[in-house]
């Protein structure tokens, strides 16, 4: 048996492109198929891996954003200019394409399906992919409040607008800070702690929080969620820096 | 995680999360829910809740009060490295099994 098995260690696997979905202008969807994959937990990330025909390997962690499912998996990237990565997967990879996977990784950031605590997702551009697993796989009250620039750059919305019509337990509250969509009630402006107070759980319910997006929107909206009162033991965050890729 | 939307006014770094597959592939086992406590400042922490500076030759992560170095990951054509000098403590949850 490989030393690998027997110490349990984390290998890559074989991942095929079995579909892809654009969500954005710049945003892609890879639907992966991976042999043997057990499924995971809402809000795990998992490394991918390129490999160059001369050898060379890059790899990146993206967060799944579909619910857990035995062999398949989805990944939502956003891409990055000058990225290494990021460009391979939303603009050219296709169907039948093989790439290398390991995970699923990641034990804290991770909303369990027995937690029966009422949930406030917190999501800024494509850090709502993770998030989108967590309401996806929502079994329990759920409350996302998503920032993003524009209407265009938003992702998931019309599914996030059926399962809010579906599901009285999931409510949506979006927030644009750069340009707003036709009619809508204000201006572009940023998450303040006015708007969180009005969102969040009301500090005697036992809830949690995670918050994934850009360094600078975790910092502030996980101060935010402090200042309110949330206990910094329940709010969970991730960050993803500006290099990408 | 990488799937980077960054704003200008962003910092290098991402999170210990992105911890969880170097770490694991070494340890077999997930890291991220362990806590290390930093020898500079001596506050302990969740290893997710650590900086993690990852474009370079190595893997650099910093305590996020004091900005000292907790610990380093370089890997070799035939070994990984793991640097743990600048943790005094780490501690796990215990297997319940």
């Amino acid at each position: 048996m490989a030393r690998t098995a027997v110490l349990g260690r984390l290998t890559w696997q074989v991942a095929t492109v079995a579909a892809t979905r654009m969500e954005s202008a710049t945003a892609r969807t890879l639907v992966l198929d991976v042999d043997g994959w057990d499924g995971h937990v809402p809000g795990q990330h998992v490394d991918l891996r390129l490999t160059a025909p001369d050898g060379y390997t890059a790899h990146r962690s993206y967060s799944i954003s579909s619910a857990p499912e035995h062999g398949r998996l989805e990944v939502t990237v956003q891409t990055v200019d000058d990225g290494e990565v990021s460009p391979y997967l939303v603009e050219v990879a296709e169907p039948g394409d093989q790439l290398e996977v390991r995970g699923p990784l990641g034990g804290w950031f991770v909303r369990r399906p027995d937690d029966p605590r009422p949930a406030l997702l917190i999501g800024g551009g494509s850090g709502v992919a993770p998030l989108m697993s967590m309401v996806r796989a929502a079994t329990h009250p759920t409350r996302l409040v998503y920032s993003t620039r524009s209407p265009s750059d938003a992702l998931f919305t019309a599914e996030l607008a059926a399962l809010s019509a579906r599901d009285g337990r999931i409510a949506v509250t979006y927030v644009y800070t750069r340009s707003v969509p036709p009619g809508w009630p204000e201006p572009p402006r940023r998450l303040d702690g006015d708007m969180l107070a009005r969102v969040a759980w009301p500090r005697d319910v036992d809830s949690v929080a995670y918050v994934c997006g850009p360094t600078g929107f975790v910092e502030t909206v996980a101060d935010l969620l402090v200042d309110l009162g949330h206990d910094p033991a329940n709010i969970r965050t991730e960050r993803f820096g500006p290099t990408g890729g | 995680m990488s799937t980077t939307n960054a704003g200008a006014d962003d910092m290098p770094w991402v999170d210990g999360n992105a911890l969880a597959g170097p770490l694991g592939e070494v340890f077999g086992t997930d890291l991220t829910m362990a806590e290390i406590t930093c020898a500079g400042c001596r506050t302990t922490r969740p290893l997710a809740a650590m900086r993690v500076f990852d474009r370079a030759p190595g893997i650099v992560t910093r305590c996020p009060g004091c900005e000292d170095v907790v610990l380093r990951i370089v890997r070799t054509t035939s070994r990984v490295f793991v640097d743990l000098r600048g943790s005094l403590v780490l501690s796990m949850p215990a297997p319940t099994t």
